[in-house]
């Protein structure tokens, strides 16, 4: 009984213990800052470089670093790749971040009902869920995007269309593990309804696989849109970062900084999100707070 | 003395896949028609071995597994056809206490919640009241006001349990349904437990459906007890009837198997029965008693006609030859 020996402990809100484990989180903080400054940069970072990221402005494939105007150089048009990169930066993340909120939010639901209640229920989602398993992702995102006419939001329901399933399998697996447990007996024990013990019961404790998955999910789905952007679907009036690399893609041998300066700029962002996302595990688990 | 719980008849059965499409369904038969009843105040242990289907008798008495048939009267009023709601109405008067206190506590909710949750899911007072009332209940199993706000691994698996014995008793259950609540435990915190659940048996009159695979756990703490082999009730006695003189053949097993300092000298004492083999499969039960290929007293009869719990002195008893 080492736990006697223990006299105080504040209760604290939730959200605000949750901060102070995660202000301990370097790695988690070093994703914050990250990605703050992407974002800063890409709302903001017009406002002091303006430049159409569209307009041929200087002679085609200019290296980074020669010309003063164009520290990062152009592209094969002869436009400029750091407007493009700053104008570009936020509708790619918020592509990122609605198809990765649309993912999480059909496949958690059709995972957390199959595993529930499984039987029939399972049987008929999961059939659902194969059905759109085995259908080419990309292939079926083209078609979603052509049939209602490419857009930003478009492509981002596109893209959580075509990528639920993993999530909703993962959902399922988790919810089938806990469900037999006996904390989720006792709840029904004590005349909790399945709402709740399905959404605070076992989802909290289905989470942690959760969140990694949903951080994964913003980097897909970036890279899927620049995919889309690339096979010529993107919404050609919105400069992003796929359409850059796309469009780019064909020179990579001649010229390598239009590629690689989006390129990097998609890996920071889907690294900070990921470092961010396993702090928000860390930091939402009480077993973890004692260290 | 008015029957708090009276079980008649009681099957549970788990449909086991089809070896075809066309083949009849399979069940295994976990409980095969258990009659028990327990009086208010009292404590009904059922003993058994690990598949003889006492806990889930136990499930299924609280609605927890359903039943195939049966019927459970809970103070005259049968539980089995009521609806979801009004199930959920019930389960005020019956709560649970589970084997493992590490996997029955949520771990991400803090004890105070954990204990105070029956409560704002029956809708009992107000945050003031209910949080006077954990302060109680966390004083009356013997946990400190200042651990209210810990999490579940914060603590040791005796104290866990009392948190899981204070919830139980969160919303004044009348009956407590305990499923082994001490054999995940340490020996030394194990009597802690039990004499707490028989200090609130003293205090606060409740009665205890108590399953448990511990000869000596069941003697502590039980009035009556009951002896389940294969889903069926083998014997069922007072606990000093059961203890001195038991009439079935496996009850005697089951007390010679016990490790005992004593035993020669208690006057019951009957010649230890070494039994080998295994229960029969509960997915074919035997045509006649369960208990025959392993009974050293077992002729023909035993093969023929399944026995039927009957009274034999102070005790009932399922079998052909009990005197």
């Amino acid at each position: 009984m080492s736990d006697e020996t223990r006299t105080t402990y504040k209760a604290e809100s939730p959200a605000l213990e949750a901060w102070r484990m995660f202000r301990r989180n370097i790695p988690a903080l070093v994703g914050v800052v990250l990605l703050t400054v992407i974002i800063l940069a890409t709302l903001y970072g017009t406002f002091f470089y303006t430049g159409d990221p569209f307009e041929i402005v200087w002679a085609p494939h200019e290296p980074p670093g020669v010309t003063p105007e164009f520290p990062l150089g152009t592209d094969y048009l002869g436009r400029d790749i750091i407007a493009g990169m700053l104008t570009g930066g936020g509708p790619t993340l918020a592509v990122g971040a609605v198809a990765a909120a649309i993912t999480m939010g059909i496949g958690i639901a059709m995972g957390a009902l199959a595993g529930y209640y499984g039987g029939w229920v399972d049987n008929l989602l999961m059939r659902v869920t194969e059905f759109f398993q085995v259908l080419p992702a990309l292939l079926f995102a083209m078609v979603l995007v052509t049939l209602l006419s490419p857009s930003l939001f478009t492509i981002a329901f596109a893209i959580g269309v075509v990528s639920w399933p993993q999530t909703a399998r993962l959902t399922r697996a988790e919810f089938l593990k806990i469900k037999n447990l006996e904390y989720v007996t006792a709840a029904r024990a004590i005349g909790a309804r399945d709402k709740r013990i399905i959404w605070t019961v076992i989802l909290p404790n289905a989470l942690p696989p959760l969140i990694v998955s949903a951080t994964l999910t913003v980097g897909v789905a970036i890279l899927f849109e620049a995919g889309l952007s690339f096979l010529g679907l993107g919404d050609p009036n919105v400069m992003s970062w796929g359409l850059m690399i796309g469009a780019n893609r064909e020179y990579i041998l001649d010229a390598w900084w239009p590629v690689t300066f989006p390129g990097l700029a998609i890996f920071f962002t889907v690294f900070a999100v990921s470092l961010i996302g396993d702090g928000l595990n860390d930091a939402f688990n009480p077993k973890l707070r004692e260290r | 003395m008015s029957a708090l719980l009276d079980v008649r008849d009681l099957k549970v059965r788990f449909a086991l896949p089809k070896p075809s499409l066309f083949a009849p369904q399979p069940f295994l038969e976990a409980v095969r028609g258990v009659s028990f009843t327990l009086e208010k105040g009292r404590a009904l242990g059922i003993v058994g071995e690990s598949g003889s289907g006492k806990t889930t008798a136990a499930m299924a008495t609280i609605r927890l597994v359903p039943a195939a048939g049966g019927e459970i009267l809970f103070e005259g009023e049968d539980l089995l056809p009521l609806d979801d709601e009004a199930m959920r109405a019930r389960r005020r008067d019956i709560q649970l206490i589970f084997q493992d206190p590490y996997s029955s506590l949520n771990p991400r909710a803090r004890v105070v919640d954990i204990v105070r949750e029956p409560m704002d899911l029956m809708g009992i007072g107000d945050a003031a009241s209910r949080l006077q009332r954990v302060k109680e209940l966390f004083d009356l199993v013997g946990l400190r006001p200042d651990q209210l706000n810990l999490f579940p691994h914060q603590f040791s698996g005796g104290q866990r349990q009392r948190i899981s014995i204070a919830r139980a008793l969160t919303t004044n259950p009348k009956l407590l349904v305990c499923d082994e609540p001490v054999s995940a435990l340490d020996v030394a915190i194990q009597a802690q437990i039990l004499n707490l659940l028989a200090r609130l048996k003293r205090e606060l009159g409740l009665s205890y459906l108590f399953i448990s695979h511990d000869l000596g756990v069941v003697r502590h703490l039980c009035d009556d007890v009951a002896v389940m082999y294969l889903g069926q009730i083998v014997e069922q006695a007072s606990r000093e009837d059961l203890f001195n003189t038991p009439k079935h053949p496996y009850t005697q097993a089951l007390l010679a198997a016990a490790p005992s300092l004593a035993r020669r000298k208690s006057k019951g004492y009957v010649r230890p029965l070494k039994l080998s083999g295994d229960p029969p499969s509960p997915i074919n039960p035997p045509k006649g008693c369960a208990f025959v290929e392993r009974c050293p007293m077992a002729q023909e009869i035993c093969r023929q006609e399944q026995p039927v719990l009957k009274p034999c002195g102070a005790s009932q008893v399922a079998c052909h030859f009990a005197t």
